[in-house]
């Protein structure tokens, strides 16, 4: 797995509270940093997607493993 | 990039009705949006500070109700006294279990996220709503004034 920054655990969180935290702790982050996500709502996989496409943070990975689903994402 | 707007009216005042527009504002200031919410009529009461938001499937049957509630218990077994309070609580507690937020944590987010809340002073004032019992920092306006705003925004939505 890549290095990252900073880390936010959203397992257990329902739309759009994974979205909503992710955004929080990216505006505490400083540009390039990354952010890895863990998250259970299978909507995340989507969301994060349209919400890297609409805010220009990159998505830099997506995956599921073991029933979760893993993001990291840098900061623009 | 221009900023996009969203505007949303929010007509309605019961616990699941009160999701759509805190959910999207807080999602839509999260995407960047600069974002303002009308509330009028019913809508008001999701902006008083003491929340008492119910639901009910009274009217709305394509509510699921756990355990098949719905097939074995009357639609009139429903009217009897503090049917709706334990179908509210029972509302709420699916909710938490399912990491949904409370409409307390949304709205806090959205204040936090500076969407702006817009009460409609004509429903204030026909209501005889006292402006103490509203949580600070919102604005009183009229249709005019969502206008203003509505008439610039990317997404108007009516809810």
């Amino acid at each position: 797995m890549a290095d990252f920054d900073q880390e936010l655990d959203a397992s257990g969180l329902n739309c759009p509270l994974p979205i909503l935290r992710a955004k929080k702790t990216l505006s505490s982050m400083g540009a390039g940093q990354i952010l890895h996500i863990i998250a259970t709502d299978p909507g995340s996989v989507k969301d994060f997607e349209a919400f890297s496409k609409q805010t220009g943070n990159e998505l830099l990975e997506s995956k599921e493993e073991g029933g979760k689903f893993y993001f990291l994402i840098k900061k623009a | 990039m221009d900023e996009k707007k969203l505007a949303i009216i929010a007509t309605k005042g019961s616990l699941d009705w009160a999701y759509p527009p805190f959910i999207l504002a807080s999602t839509a200031a999260a995407l960047g949006y600069e974002t303002q919410i009308f509330f009028t009529f019913y809508g008001l009461q999701l902006l008083k500070k003491k929340l008492a938001l119910e639901v009910t499937p009274l009217g709305n049957p394509g509510m699921p109700m756990p355990g098949g509630m719905d097939k074995w218990f009357p639609v009139l077994g429903m009217t009897l006294p503090g049917m709706q309070g334990m179908v509210t609580s029972m509302m709420k507690q699916k909710m938490k279990s399912k990491g949904v937020a409370s409409i307390e944590e949304l709205r806090e987010l959205c204040i936090e996220a500076e969407v702006k809340l817009v009460a409609c002073q004509m429903t204030v004032d026909l209501f005889d709503m006292e402006r103490t019992a509203f949580i600070d920092g919102i604005e009183y306006a009229g249709a005019a004034a969502f206008f203003e705003f509505a008439g610039d925004s990317d997404i108007c939505l009516y809810i």
